[in-house]
């Protein structure tokens, strides 16, 4: 067994630089040139420079943390791991009673103008590494009793995010949570109860936890034609966009569902359908490899962490990354109802990107830390 | 470290390194199934979401024809097109109507009906991303009021379009018509292909009548749009056909000179042209202002018009059915020389009242009254005509029968309709003896005949067959087409236009002479019942009063209009043509309950050809050709 792991083990861009920034090369290059198509997607579906400028500023601020974060031992972060979650879990308090936002939704922390941040986003990190801190602590896999306390050291922030309100980032902290857990060899019996216990809890979850507009989103997905103009717009319109693309789309800047927008929303959370329209089949399947590519660079850093908890957090972090591809490009496409998910490195929004290359530094220093 | 430690530490590899393989199998599953959706999407269905962003990018949109003007005689604007500002919402693009609404409100004038009627709109079936419209007729500080708060008013549109327009919307709303909002059963009934980008319809009047013309042919253009409907790009473009341009023989300063005269009364005139035979005015008071159907009546005034006792919306000059009493006694007089029952120089007693052979019935005559002779005098057939005798006219309907009388009528034009371009006029009631079997289940009595001997009973006329059936007389007999349309910038409107009747000759062509020698005496003689219309007349007027019974009065001995009720009243009438010497108009007038057609009808008519007689003379081309 050790034999297999040490071919998986990485040999490769060790050189000087990358070395001293802790930095690994392929997911390097690879999250560089998916940053780059992003922009160039931005340009398009914001049809501004002005997008672009900023989303450029987030991805330098977002850098900047996974460089940061990269230099850090994972014993560090591990050390950190339990003051940083309940700090986080605090802030996440806080945004109910002081926080700000917009849309009907509050959010945000701090001095409006001066420094804002979503203390969700940071709990997407917190959560995990919690989690992953708490397992490691005790014998793999875990028992019943433990696999109890992850999932509430995750579904209490997540309540707290449903709270603001804001779904898809709960759920994106529970997968986060349930992947490290996951991980750490959940077992199957657990797996295939807890299945069984959520399409058992579907109807009381519809009834009493979702809001009318998360219902509505739900529905329409199955039948979007029965409201064409409200809630089913942005689904027809999306798939209308990503339909007519074809093999090898209208050409950059040609998307007329996106550039006449029919497509709602078309930089921020619906991306993938101006991408779609505009490279067609071909550049989707690029693009998807591309974020396979990513993610199995991530799952290799994983599987070839110095400890458990390196492990455990670096693979949570690859699926929670993945996650997000599926459930945006799923809900986008029409498979999945519609959750205000961004798609990971490509849609305009600050906190997602910075958090995500924060947790893209976290891998790093996953890789770049070996030595016993 | 030791070796349990290490051991444990590998078992745990293991366990962790089996999850990560296993997540990365589910991994490529999820791309899997995520590629094969897109390929579903964008290779497997891409025709169908091609055709479907198409159809949303490309948009056939219609553009509506600029409706025919009208113009008067002269060559003034009698309906026109102006540019109107109409504020709309897009309904797609607003959150909260009522927000908006309550913010519009600060802004424009907004009435309760303007908000009720879109309330109405908004609910009827329409494309999607198409505006609503809220108000019509915005003034230019609404428009730059709305203009700087538009960031705020997402949804919020002001439209430009033309809107018909009536520079003399109350004089001429009956005889012109106007256009009106299409409804629901007109849009089943009309061709839609004509009517798409239309909202208005002709629902009256000449615009009823030339709809078609006036309409002209919608044109089309593709455009590129966006979400929010604004057109980006115009693809392809068919230019719409406009209506054709209408000049009529109503004259502005006719119509006006009418109007006034009556006052606000209840009545109507109508004024032809003797040259022609083009229809020079035709009012109907009172009268309402026919701009408000356009932009849209506000319910209580609607209701309060509606409901009005005095009918305002009526036209009472080609749908008002009247008795014509006295005023068809020159017709009659005809008809009884022309089946020889009278003769110019027949002279018969006035006893003051008429009695059919073996019947009880008296038929009474109060003429008597203002001769000095008094009751019993010789009376002929110019005098009777002069005096309005009734008992000649009860000896000389006997006399012909109904059968010479309904003849006579119908040659000129009475119980038929003989206009060309006038819509849906009445046709009156010429009777026969078979129509009142039909209609009433009796037989014609012979005291019907004696009753259409004045102008009573059975026999209705509009105003509209009276003043024609008055031009042919100021004719002579020879006849014409009786129509509004003096020129138009279609042909072949004119060319549609009907050939006239057949003329009148009588086998004494000499009768139409002595006739209208009667009818000068109505105003110039003595005892004519005009005489007073006689005063400051530098021309001679060819006319007839008529009275006629709003109620019976037969077995009244005396009764005196004052005393009656205003609306039992009976209606006064007036027929004319002047100047004798060149005949150019021919006049109907009726007033009702009026009282009296010598005192009332009659200086209408004199209005009427004072003003005419004033203006130029009809030119003889039009102005459109």
């Amino acid at each position: 067994m050790s034999m297999r792991l040490g071919a998986l083990a990485m040999t490769s861009g060790h050189s000087g630089w990358s070395k001293r920034l802790h930095m690994d090369v392929p997911l390097l290059l690879m999250l560089l040139v998916l940053l780059a198509v992003g922009l160039v997607a931005l340009y398009s579906a914001s049809g501004s420079t002005i997008h672009v400028q900023r989303q450029g500023m987030r991805i330098g601020i977002g850098l900047l943390a996974m460089l940061v974060l990269a230099q850090l031992d994972p014993r560090t972060i591990r050390f950190g791991s339990l003051p940083i979650y309940i700090i986080s879990l605090i802030f996440l308090v806080m945004v109910l009673y002081v926080g700000t936002g917009a849309m009907g939704a509050t959010r945000w922390l701090g001095i409006p103008g001066l420094f804002m941040f979503q203390p969700a986003e940071i709990m997407k990190l917190a959560a995990p590494a919690m989690i992953a801190w708490f397992l490691t602590q005790r014998e793999l896999p875990p028992r019943l009793w433990h696999v109890l306390a992850s999932l509430v050291l995750c579904l209490f922030p997540a309540f707290l995010v449903v709270q603001q309100p804001d779904l898809g980032t709960a759920l994106l902290i529970i997968a986060s949570g349930l992947f490290v857990v996951f991980l750490a060899g959940l077992s199957w019996l657990y797996i295939a109860g807890g299945l069984l216990a959520a399409v058992g809890t579907f109807p009381a979850l519809w009834l009493l936890v979702l809001r009318d507009y998360q219902r509505q989103r739900i529905l329409t997905l199955f039948d979007p034609e029965k409201d064409p103009l409200g809630s089913g717009w942005n689904i027809i319109q999306s798939q209308t966009a990503i339909g007519s693309g074809g093999w090898d789309g209208k050409g950059y800047l040609m998307g007329t569902q996106s550039q006449l927008n029919f497509l709602p929303e078309s930089h921020t959370d619906f991306i993938v359908a101006v991408m779609a329209e505009e490279f067609g089949f071909i550049g989707m399947a690029l693009l998807l490899c591309l974020y396979l590519a990513i993610a199995a660079r991530g799952l290799i850093i994983a599987i070839n962490g110095r400890d458990t908890f390196g492990r455990l957090l670096a693979g949570g972090l690859t699926l929670t990354f993945f996650i997000y591809v599926f459930v945006n490009v799923g809900m986008v496409s029409g498979i999945l109802p519609v959750v205000g998910v961004p798609l990971p490195l490509v849609s305009y929004g600050g906190t997602s990107i910075v958090t995500l290359l924060a947790g893209f530094g976290i891998i790093m220093s996953v890789a770049t830390h070996k030595k016993l | 470290m030791s070796i349990e430690r290490f051991q444990d530490y590998a078992r745990e590899q293991v366990l962790v390194f089996r999850r990560t393989l296993f997540a990365f199998c589910l991994i490529v599953l999820l791309c899997i199934l995520l590629g094969a959706r897109l390929f579903y999407l964008q290779v497997m269905t891409h025709d169908v979401h091609a055709t479907r962003s198409n159809n949303n990018r490309i948009s056939l949109q219609a553009l509506p024809p600029n409706r025919g003007l009208i113009y008067d005689r002269q060559g003034r604007l009698l309906a026109e097109n102006l540019p109107n500002h109409r504020l709309s919402l897009m309904l797609e693009r607003i959150d909260d109507l009522d927000a908006t609404l309550a913010q519009l409100k600060e802004l424009v004038d907004l009435s309760e009906d303007d908000i009720q009627r879109f309330h109405q709109q908004r609910q009827r079936p329409r494309r999607p991303f198409s505006p609503v419209p809220l108000k019509n007729g915005l003034s230019e500080e609404e428009i730059a009021r709305l203009a700087t708060d538009r960031y705020f008013l997402d949804g919020v549109e002001v439209e430009a379009n033309l809107m018909r327009s009536y520079p003399h919307g109350e004089v001429f709303a009956h005889a012109l018509g106007y256009v009106g909002r299409i409804n629901s059963a007109e849009r089943r009934s009309l061709d839609n292909r004509l009517y798409v980008g239309t909202e208005y319809v002709g629902k009256s009047g000449v615009e009823r009548f030339y709809e078609e013309a006036l309409l002209g042919k919608p044109g089309s253009q593709t455009v590129e749009i966006n979400a929010r409907g604004q057109i980006l790009r115009v693809l392809d473009q068919t230019l719409p056909t406009p209506g054709a341009d209408l000049q009529l023989y109503l004259d502005i300063d006719l119509q006006q000179a009418t109007y006034e005269a009556f006052e606000g009364r209840r009545g109507a005139a109508v004024a032809i042209d003797l040259e022609t035979g083009g229809i020079v005015s035709m009012v109907s008071s009172p009268s309402f202002d026919a701009n408000q159907f356009v932009i849209g009546y506000n319910s209580a005034e609607y209701a309060a018009l509606q409901s009005n006792i005095d009918l305002p919306f009526m036209n009472r000059a080609t749908r008002g059915q009247y008795a014509p009493a006295s005023t068809i006694k020159p017709f009659l007089g005809l008809a009884g020389l022309e089946s020889g029952a009278t003769t110019w120089d027949q002279r018969i007693e006035d006893p003051g009242f008429f009695q059919l052979p073996n019947d009880d019935r008296i038929f009474y005559d109060w003429t008597w009254r203002i001769r000095p002779e008094g009751r019993g005098a010789k009376i002929g057939l110019e005098q009777s005509i002069q005096e309005s005798s009734n008992t000649f006219f009860y000896h000389l309907a006997y006399n012909t029968r109904l059968e010479g009388l309904h003849d006579m009528l119908d040659r000129f034009g009475f119980g038929r309709v003989t206009t060309a371009d006038v819509h849906n006029p009445a046709r009156g009631i010429n009777p026969t003896r078979d129509w009142k079997r039909e209609r009433h289940g009796f037989s014609w009595y012979a005291g019907d005949t004696v009753n259409l001997g004045i102008g009573q009973g059975y026999m209705l006329t509009t105003p509209l067959q009276l003043a024609v059936a008055t031009a042919v007389m100021g004719r002579h007999g020879e006849w014409f087409t009786p129509r509004l349309l003096k020129d138009s910038s279609d042909q072949s409107l004119l060319d549609a236009l009907p050939e006239p009747p057949e003329d009148i000759t009588l086998a004494n062509q000499s009768h139409w002479e002595r006739m209208e020698q009667a009818m000068v005496g109505v105003v110039h003689g003595p005892r004519g019942t005009a005489r007073a219309l006689a005063q400051n007349l530098d021309y001679q007027i060819v006319g007839k009063t008529g009275t006629a019974q709003v109620f019976s009065i037969e077995n009244f001995e005396d009764h005196d209009s004052d005393d009656v009720d205003e609306r039992m009243r009976d209606h006064a009438l007036f027929v004319g043509y002047a100047p004798r010497d060149n005949p150019r108009i021919a006049v109907a007038v009726i007033v009702e309950n009026g009282a009296s057609g010598g005192r009332v009808a009659a200086p209408i008519a004199r209005a009427m050809f004072d003003e005419y007689l004033r203006l130029p003379p009809l030119a003889e081309s039009g102005v459109l050709q």
